[in-house]
Formats: C-alpha cells, sequence, structure tokens
C-alpha cells in the first residue's frame, strides 16, 4: 500500500484581472510518496497555478477561493508565511522551467548553492562547500570546481539546470516541483535532465509533481498523470492506462494532434468541432453547478 | 540536384571581426563551415539541429541576410551571394520570411491590415489601397482568420492567430520561396497541428519551396519530403525524410532521434544513453 505525501482537494481559483474568471476549477489530484506525478496541458490549463499553489507563490491577480493542499498532515493553504518558508526548500524544492533566469546573474554558483544548505540544512560554509561539490558531482558535472566558481552565464543551459536540479534535491526534500523543467533544452540534453530527476528521485524517494505541456516528455517520466483544460481535470490515471486507452475525448484530441517521426502519417489532426463543443459544455455546466452551490 | 530553386556552395559565415593586435591573432568564430544544400521547386526540407548547430545562420544567409565569407548562394539560376540592396529588391518578393515570436516580427503601432497591405503596395502586386485589400481578404479567408482582423494588433490576437497572420503575410506576395524559422515551437500542440496542417496545403498548392528550420523531428517529418541535420555548423546528415528516419547515416542524426519522447510508456528509454557526450552539455 502507498503512502500519501500530497493530497490536493477540490483547488479552486480565480483571476482578478480578468472578471473573476474561473481558473482552477475544483482540482484534485494526489502524490505518493516516491510517485512523479505528471500535470500536463495545454496554456490556459492552470498546471502552472497549482505548482504555484502548493509553493505558496501565487501571482497577486490570482486568488485560491477554495480548497486545500495536505502536505504530510498540514494544510499548506492554513500555515503561516513562516511555517510555509520553513517547509520550502527543506522539505518542497522547486525545479524551475527557465534556468537561465532563475539564477542570480551576480554571484558564483557556490554562493547560491551554499546558501540553502546554511539555511535550511544548518551546515557550515566549510560543510556547504564541500556538500555542494557532492551534489553536482551527483548530477555527473565532471569538473565541480570550475562550476562552482562560475557565474550562471559561463555555463550551458543544461548545466545550468544541473545546477538548479543538484540544489532542489541536494536539500533532500520529500516533494520537488519541477515545473516544464527540460522546455527550454535541446533533446538529448533533456533526455539526460529527464534521467537525472528520475535517478534522483528514486534514490532519495522523492515525491516529483511535474509540469509539462508535453505528453512524450510525461510518458517519458511519470507515473500517473492528470490532464487538464482550462482549469478543470479531464482524466486521471497510470501514465501507460492514459496514453495507451485514453477515456476522455480531450486526451485522445491531445494525442491526435501530437506529430509523431515514427508515424508520420498521422498526428496534426484539429480536434474536431463536436469535441470542443462538448468541452466548452462541460466547462459551462460545471461553472452553472459552482454558483448554484455556492448561492444555495 | 538539377531543378534546384535555391542552392548554396561552400558557405562559409563567421560572426565578429578577428580580435587581437592590428586583427591579428584570434579570428572570428566561425558558425558556417563550408554548407552545400540544394531545394529544389516545391519542396520542403526541413533544417534540424540542437542550438549552436548553425541552421539559423544558414537559412539567414540563404536569404541575403547574412554576409558570407565564401561560398556562393543562387536563386533561380542567378547568382545572388553579393547583390546590393537595389539589385536584391526584386528578389525580396520571391524570396520571404516567417519568424519563430511573430510578437517581434509584426509591428505592435501597426493593424494588422496595414501590415498585409504594406508590402503588396511595395512591391506594385495591386495599383492602390482598395485592389490591395482584396488581396489581403483573400489571403485571410485561405489561413483561416476573420476578415475583420484587419482592424486588430498583433497584441490582441493569439499566438496561433498571429503565426497565420505571419504566414498570411509571407504567401500573399506569391513568393517562390519561403524560409520558417521555429514558427511552432511556442504553440500548444492543437493550434501547431492546425498551423503546420496550414503550411502543407499552402506549399503544396502554391507550389512553394520552403526552408523550415526546427529543433523538431517528429514535426519536420510530418510535413517535410527531405531533411538536412546540421552539428556545430556542418551538415552530418541530408536525404528524405523516409531513409533519414528509417535508416540514418550519423550517429549524430540517431542520437538525436533516440532523444524524442514519443507519448508511449517505454520503461527502458531513459536509460538507453545512445551515443551521447556528458561533457558537451
Amino acid at each position: 500500500m502507498s503512502e500519501l505525501r500530497l493530497s490536493i482537494t477540490a483547488l479552486s481559483a480565480i483571476s482578478l484581472r480578468d472578471g473573476n474568471r474561473p481558473i482552477l476549477r475544483r482540482v484534485s489530484l494526489m502524490v505518493d510518496v516516491g510517485e512523479v506525478h505528471g500535470i500536463v496541458g495545454e496554456s490556459g490549463a492552470g498546471k502552472s497555478t497549482i505548482a504555484k499553489a502548493v509553493l505558496g507563490i501565487v501571482p497577486t491577480q490570482v486568488r485560491l477561493t477554495g480548497g486545500r493542499i495536505d502536505f504530510e498532515g498540514r494544510n499548506l493553504l492554513a500555515l503561516s508565511a513562516n511555517d510555509l518558508r520553513a517547509l520550502l526548500g527543506r522539505d518542497i524544492a522547486l525545479v524551475p522551467q527557465d534556468p537561465a533566469t532563475a539564477l542570480n546573474p551576480s554571484r558564483r554558483i557556490d554562493a547560491q548553492m551554499t546558501d540553502g544548505l546554511r539555511l535550511k540544512r544548518g551546515l557550515s560554509a566549510r560543510q556547504a562547500r564541500l556538500r555542494a561539490r557532492a551534489l553536482l558531482e551527483e548530477v555527473q558535472i565532471r569538473d565541480p570546481d570550475r562550476v562552482l566558481a562560475s557565474y550562471p552565464h559561463q555555463l550551458s543551459g543544461g548545466m545550468r539546470q544541473r545546477v538548479l536540479i543538484a540544489s532542489a534535491f541536494g536539500l533532500e526534500p520529500k516533494l520537488v516541483i519541477a515545473d516544464e523543467p527540460t522546455t527550454a533544452l535541446d533533446v538529448t540534453v533533456q533526455k539526460q535532465i529527464l534521467r537525472l530527476i528520475r535517478s534522483l528521485q528514486e534514490r532519495h524517494g522523492t515525491s516529483v509533481l511535474f509540469v509539462s505541456h508535453d505528453l512524450g516528455v510525461v510518458a517519458k517520466i511519470c507515473d500517473r498523470l492528470t490532464v487538464m483544460y482550462m482549469g478543470k481535470v479531464m482524466e486521471q490515471g497510470g501514465t501507460a492506462k492514459v496514453l495507451s486507452s485514453p477515456q476522455h475525448a480531450y486526451t485522445r484530441a491531445l494525442l491526435a494532434a501530437n506529430p509523431r517521426y515514427d508515424r508520420p502519417d498521422t498526428g496534426l489532426e484539429p480536434t474536431p468541432p463536436e469535441v470542443l463543443t462538448a468541452l466548452r459544455a462541460e466547462i459551462a455546466a460545471f461553472d452553472r453547478g459552482a454558483r448554484e452551490a455556492e448561492h444555495g | 540536384m538539377a531543378d534546384a530553386l535555391l542552392a548554396a556552395r561552400g558557405l562559409v559565415v563567421s560572426y565578429g571581426r578577428p580580435s587581437g593586435w592590428l586583427g591579428r591573432g584570434v579570428s572570428a568564430p566561425v558558425v558556417l563551415h563550408g554548407v552545400d544544400i540544394a531545394i529544389g521547386k516545391g519542396e520542403t526540407v526541413g533544417i534540424v539541429g540542437e542550438s549552436g548547430s548553425g541552421k539559423t545562420t544558414l537559412g539567414r544567409s540563404l536569404l541575403g541576410l547574412v554576409a558570407p565569407a565564401a561560398g556562393t548562394v543562387v536563386f533561380d539560376g542567378n547568382d545572388i551571394t553579393t547583390l546590393d540592396e537595389r539589385a536584391r529588391r526584386p528578389l525580396r518578393r520571391r524570396m520571404q520570411m516567417m519568424f519563430q515570436d511573430p510578437m517581434s516580427s509584426l509591428n505592435p503601432r501597426h493593424t494588422i491590415g496595414q501590415i498585409l497591405t504594406a508590402p503588396i503596395l511595395l512591391h506594385g502586386l495591386a495599383a492602390n489601397r482598395a485592389a490591395a485589400l482584396t488581396l489581403v481578404y483573400g489571403v485571410l479567408d485561405r489561413v483561416g482568420l476573420a476578415r475583420h482582423t484587419i482592424e486588430r494588433y498583433s497584441f490582441e490576437l493569439s499566438g496561433g492567430q498571429r503565426q497565420r497572420v505571419s504566414i498570411a503575410r509571407a504567401v500573399v506576395l506569391r513568393p517562390d520561396f519561403v524560409l520558417a524559422d521555429e514558427i511552432v515551437s511556442g504553440l500548444d500542440v492543437s493550434t501547431q497541428a492546425q498551423v503546420l496542417r496550414l503550411l502543407k496545403e499552402l506549399t503544396s498548392e502554391m507550389h512553394l519551396a520552403l526552408a523550415f528550420i526546427s529543433h523538431d523531428l517528429s514535426v519536420i517529418r510530418s510535413i517535410c519530403q527531405r531533411v538536412v541535420v546540421m552539428r556545430e555548423g556542418r551538415i552530418v546528415e541530408q536525404g528524405s525524410c523516409q531513409e533519414v528516419f528509417a535508416v540514418p547515416q550519423s550517429a549524430h542524426t540517431r542520437m538525436l532521434i533516440d532523444a524524442i519522447p514519443l507519448p508511449t510508456v517505454d520503461p527502458g528509454w531513459l536509460g538507453r544513453s545512445g551515443t551521447e557526450t556528458a561533457a558537451t552539455i
């Protein structure tokens, strides 16, 4: 029996900038200990908003209107800012999308990596430096001393993403949020980074919430998937099942639009109009139900 | 190729000038090392490679946007390598370009109507604004945009609509050759499918030659007849898509194909390292 690590229940959010338009519609998902859970969908699906809600960094124009996020028995949405800050980095860490902007351009890698180790793990400067070096070796960086002495601009995109992965996993968190972590990378580098995340995750028993727009990427790294459209969960299940026998028409449409080099005569199928109509009706019916429930 | 519309031979491109005392010493970085490529009339050729492989520089030098240090570019039988701006102008209509990010290639201060009519008038394809507008309506219909889009600004459109505008702007001039540089990489998969289908239809209807630069081999396989694989400023393999994908000759091509994650569960995939080198990233 697997053990639950993160449980998101009926999470709802609206955009204050855009006429209180719903952007999350009672999203529920569960991530077990040691599971890589993928959230996949197109732009506007709300997948990044979920990641931000777990990290307590939803933008000011977004308001969470309901639901809970339980991590190890505590509702993150009810925690004080101080309690949440204590969890972040130590128990919950982020691997961001764009390795170019996630690092401070004016500080060397060793300063940036040792910050977290000293503050969150209480290591001395000397211990932190040794640990940072070991972490870079763990992500297969061959010359860790050169990388530690470098500024971010002196490293390639793949190298920077390795530094960020080493930093995230280095604090031995229980949950890593990976928000499109390979979108900015070349395919060969992407494959190495995916392999790295999977091997670190397996070695440390970390749970990963993996946000991506790419069905191919989630197929290779996720144990289970949540497929989202317009802030609503369309389908959930084991990766193999969702991809090989999708239950929802939206999942089927996503797969049919995806070009595949091994099947050049398929793919590029536009979403059938009747599927789009049904999707809009599904969202509208949901919003109507939510309004009725609210007004009793 | 006998009936090549556009052919480059021995293209060498370097950026910047030689540095060091009086320009001696360190030479300028070379980004294309003698590239040969030919694109036939009506043919769609994919150019693939990783970042820094020189694919964008190759595309730009085909259009004359980058001056090569050596080599020639021949378009429809004429050497266009060293043409000056005035001599090149008549060619501009026949050779068009579409960019990755239409937000930065469509002027935010101009309406879509202005953006589409200006080049028609500039190249004398219509006698007056009314006639130009007729052509614009025709192309909007064809690319699947409502006619009232002419009153909009680029920032009011979705990413897919903006990319349709760039396609419209390129094809309304009835070019013979279009360069498309990563034009679908920012789009959602369903929008990408629509844009690629449109492009495929237009190239065949208009007998248009297309150089399609992309990092995505699945996209290239779905719309191109031939593919050119680049690495570090050199072509490592080229051929028909059918052959290259079935039996890649170069280890680099094989590595690129193996790295594409297909949307199927394959537990061994992550562990298969192919021939990649860990040191280079």
